[in-house]
């Protein structure tokens, strides 16, 4: 990587050739933090996402007699909630809901707002004007209270309370892509591009989209955290799923009234969703050192 | 007389010559936020295949904006060209947008000042002149990077099958201009526009770059239109020289007369303020002043106010064009004498 190029001196072994990916994997490589936060997640999502044949019971099936079991009773490693069903099998579970509420309305908003950055990054204006002051009037919200309002508005359910966060969503997304959009474009290159015969489509195509979708999904990474943690809160105020479904936000609120009687099973969403996010987090910084080319 | 200035209508040349460049009366003005700005007040020029002209001048002096209009790169909503520049027969300010396309890389192209930023830092080098030909020729993409490979010979770089795969970043500042050269004309443009191409270099990558330049523009006949602000570049390179203040060529002709005989105090005083015109031990000679505000430009000569020769007549009217000799021209009132 290092190679230095001293003035005047013509290296005979040039720097080895390798695509972009195979180079930030290799960067990620040396990063025991991201590796470790990236293993935790895939196992989070991969025993989501194979809920029926990872949980050991069934997530839903109420027990009387065995209500809030300790933590590693037999049968039982992580205690039983307080209707007595597993809470392993339920947070394995409760991973499908978190997850998807946590990271579509990230997906959505990284589509709607890198198209809505991007074009008024690049036509400027009063299109720029028109998109970036109706974002703004969205930023002067708290996040957690446009959240919440949203979703009180659309009323309670897994689509509205993903609508309702992706709306919270799209715009700091828009306003990065078109921070972004705005500096690549009144880059060298990209007059240089159009020097060389490039139309506008090709220039946003080729430069502009190739530039700032790396800062714009690394952004977008690092907000699936928040996401995840707005989500529950939604599910937590009864905006989300409603019960019996297992999802952590709701399992916490539901596991509320008992902590008295059993703190520690009850903090269990609260660590799921702390360990995700967290995880989260700290990945996306790693992939903002790794992907970086310059670096 | 190629790159000369012309007064008025002059009569039509021989039409079995018609030069590849011809500039006739172009004006630039830009809308800013509190009026427009006058950047080219009125340029001619004609150019012919294989010739290389140098606009020698200071910062601010229009220069650059001249070259870019050449290819009509200024943003279309803030600018506003007059005049006329004829390229291989075409119009450039009349052209559509979709026309214009097809002519820059292909007809005209252009090497810039910096290239650490004239390249995309996320594509390779191989991948970005590829993509110029492929675009251009609509040949594969398979042709397109063994023409790309074929670029970065001509151009001398060393390992250039590897250097193909190599970032931006990864090389260094004269290999890099020598990349942005081999991408320039990788579609064999009739006409080169290069803006201080060597300025961003040190000096013995810049004599090199420079050799290169020549030897490529003679070996492929192309006309060059050489931006510097280094008499000793313009020296070098140029068949012939224009040199610009406010957005006029005050003085144009070949290299030879035009630096030997100097007919404007203001090219005098350019040659005089750089290393070569001054003996050892000789105190530098400036021009005094800068130049002046594009917004509201003083009547009567633009120069008079640093010129040393000024005399009150020079501030009362537009100066005309003098040539004392066919083919070298300037505009200043002493010549009259």
């Amino acid at each position: 990587m290092a190679e230095t190029t001293l003035p005047g001196m013509v290296p005979d072994t040039p720097v080895a050739s390798r695509g972009y990916w195979s180079s930030v994997f290799r960067r990620l490589r040396g990063d025991w933090v991201t590796i470790f936060c990236l293993v935790v997640l895939l196992a989070i999502i991969l025993s989501a996402i194979f809920a029926p044949w990872v949980a050991p019971v069934d997530p839903y099936k109420t027990s009387v007699i065995r209500r809030l079991k300790d933590i590693g009773t037999p049968g039982f490693p992580l205690g039983t909630d307080e209707l007595g069903r597993d809470m392993l099998s339920r947070l394995i579970y409760g991973g499908r809901l978190s997850l998807l509420m946590g990271i579509t309305p990230v997906i959505n908003a990284l589509v709607i707002g890198s198209l809505l950055g991007i074009v008024a990054g690049f036509v400027g204006g009063k299109i720029n004007m028109v998109i970036m002051r109706t974002v703004d009037v969205f930023y002067a919200f708290p996040s957690v209270l446009l959240a919440i309002a949203i979703s009180g508005a659309l009323g309670a359910g897994l689509v509205n309370s993903i609508v309702s966060l992706t709306i919270v969503f799209v715009p700091p997304i828009t306003r990065v892509a078109e921070s972004v959009t705005t500096s690549v474009r009144n880059l060298d290159f990209v007059e240089a591009a159009r020097a060389s015969g490039a139309g506008s489509w090709t220039i946003i195509r080729v430069h502009v989209l190739g530039n700032v979708l790396g800062p714009v999904f690394v952004f977008a990474t690092g907000l699936i955290s928040v996401s995840i943690i707005l989500a529950s809160g939604l599910s937590f105020l009864g905006l989300g799923v409603r019960p019996p479904e297992p999802e952590w936000g709701l399992m916490l609120n539901t596991l509320r009234q008992s902590i008295y009687v059993n703190p520690w099973v009850c903090a269990l969403p609260g660590v799921m969703i702390f360990i995700t996010s967290i995880c989260f987090n700290m990945m996306s910084d790693g992939l903002r050192a790794a992907m970086d080319v310059r670096a | 007389m190629t790159a000369a200035l012309r007064q008025d209508a002059a009569p039509v040349a021989a039409p079995a010559r018609v030069p590849l460049v011809s500039v006739e009366g172009l004006t630039v003005k830009f809308k800013g936020g509190d009026g427009s700005i006058a950047a080219v007040n009125g340029v001619d020029f004609t150019l012919e295949r294989g010739k290389v002209l140098t606009i020698l001048g200071e910062s601010g002096s229009g220069k650059s904006v001249t070259l870019k209009a050449m290819m009509r790169l200024h943003p279309a909503r803030k600018t506003t060209y007059g005049g006329k520049i004829m390229i291989g027969g075409r119009n450039i300010l009349a052209l559509s947008e979709r026309e214009l396309v097809q002519v820059r890389g292909s007809v005209v192209s252009m090497i810039f000042q910096e290239p650490m930023l004239a390249f995309d830092p996320v594509y390779t080098i191989g991948h970005q002149i590829a993509e110029t030909v492929v675009r251009h020729e609509g040949v594969s993409r398979r042709d397109a990077d063994k023409r790309a490979l074929d670029l970065l010979e001509m151009v001398q770089i060393p390992s250039a099958a590897r250097r193909l795969k190599a970032y931006p970043h990864e090389m260094s500042g004269g290999m890099r201009q020598r990349a942005m050269i081999a991408l320039a004309l990788s579609c064999r443009p009739d006409l080169l526009l290069a803006d201080e191409p060597t300025t961003a270099l040190d000096a013995t990558v810049q004599m090199q770059v420079l050799v290169l330049l020549r030897q490529l523009q003679r070996e492929m006949g192309m006309a060059v239109i050489f931006v510097t602000h280094d008499m000793g570049v313009a020296a070098e390179i140029a068949d012939d020289v224009a040199v610009m203040y406010a957005g006029r060529f005050i003085e144009a002709g070949p290299v030879g007369p035009v630096i030997g005989k100097r007919l404007h105090p203001y090219t005098e005083g350019l040659l005089a303020s750089t290393v070569h015109g001054a003996s050892r031990g000789e105190r530098l000679e400036t021009i005094p002043g800068s130049p002046p505000n594009l917004a509201k430009l003083p009547s009567g000569c633009s120069f008079a106010p640093r010129c040393k020769y000024v005399e009150q007549r020079c501030r009362e009217t537009e100066i005309p064009l003098f040539k004392p000799e066919p083919d070298h021209s300037a505009r200043c009132l002493r010549i009259d004498r």
